[in-house]
C-alpha cells in the first residue's frame, strides 16, 4: 500500500499535467526505512519525450546525495504515461532499480481525469498496490 | 592509490552489503577490473560488451564519465567514483 499526503498525491498530478504530452517523472522522497513520502522533488526529463522518460544523470546525482546526506530514500519514484494507460511498461519494469521504491504512475491521456496507480517492481516482477491518499477528507 | 567506489543499492549484493568499496586503476575500465576481482559480478552490472551500459551512470568526481573518456577516463589516487542506475522509462 502507498501512503501519501494529498497534497503531494495532487502536486504529482500537477506536474504530470504541466509536462503533457511529454512524460513528466520525479521523485518523493521520506526517512530511511519510514515508508513516508514527504519531500516531493519534480525532476527534468532529459528526454523530453511523449513515450520516454530519464532523469537527467547530473540532476539525480545532486538529488541522491542530497538524500543519502538527510537519511532519506526514493520512497515514491513517479512519471507519467500520456497515451497509454497508468500501468508500467516493458521499459519500466526493466530499467527500474529501487527495489524499495513504489513505482507510481500517472495517465494524462485524458484532460479531465488522472489515472493515478501503485506498483512495487521487484526482480521484474509488478505488483498493484493500492493508494491512500491521506488528508484527503473535506 | 586508493580510489572510493560508492555503491547503488541495487549493486550492494555484490559487495556483501557495503555502500562504499576501494579500488585502484590508472583508468575506469582498470578501476572496474579492479573491483570485480574482489566483487565477482559487480563489473558486469557496469559495462557490457558495447562499453559502458547506457542506463547506468558513472561519475568522477561527480562529473559523468560519458562528458570524460567514458571507460578510458584516467583516474588519479584520491579520486571518488559514484555508480547510480539511470532511472528511466518509458
Amino acid at each position: 500500500m502507498l501512503r501519501i499526503g494529498k497534497a503531494i498525491y495532487d502536486a504529482i498530478i500537477a506536474h504530470a499535467r504541466a509536462d503533457h504530452p511529454d512524460e513528466a517523472c520525479g521523485v518523493v522522497a521520506g526517512p530511511l526505512g519510514s515508508d513516508r513520502p514527504v519531500r516531493f522533488i519534480p525532476m527534468t526529463n532529459a528526454e523530453r519525450s511523449p513515450t520516454f522518460y530519464r532523469f537527467d544523470s547530473l540532476e539525480q546525482l545532486k538529488v541522491w546525495r542530497e538524500m543519502d546526506a538527510k537519511d532519506e530514500q526514493p520512497v515514491v519514484i513517479y512519471h507519467s504515461h500520456t497515451a497509454t494507460e497508468a500501468y508500467p511498461s516493458r521499459t519500466d519494469i526493466s530499467y527500474a532499480s529501487e527495489p524499495g521504491a513504489h513505482y507510481v504512475l500517472v495517465a494524462t491521456r485524458h484532460p479531465d481525469d488522472a489515472e493515478v496507480r501503485s506498483f512495487r517492481i521487484v526482480d521484474g516482477e509488478v505488483s498493484e498496490e493500492e493508494v491512500v491518499v491521506v488528508g484527503s477528507a473535506e | 592509490m586508493a580510489i572510493e567506489v560508492s555503491i547503488p543499492t541495487i549493486l550492494r549484493q555484490y559487495t556483501s552489503g557495503e555502500k562504499t568499496v576501494a579500488g585502484k586503476g590508472a583508468t575506469l575500465a582498470e578501476l572496474l577490473s579492479d573491483l570485480d576481482l574482489r566483487h565477482p559480478g559487480l563489473a558486469g552490472r557496469i559495462v557490457d560488451d558495447g562499453g559502458l551500459k547506457r542506463f547506468v551512470n558513472v561519475y568522477i568526481n561527480d562529473e559523468d564519465v560519458r562528458f570524460l573518456g567514458g571507460l578510458e577516463t584516467p583516474l588519479a589516487d584520491g579520486d571518488s567514483v559514484t555508480v547510480l542506475p539511470a532511472v528511466a522509462g518509458g
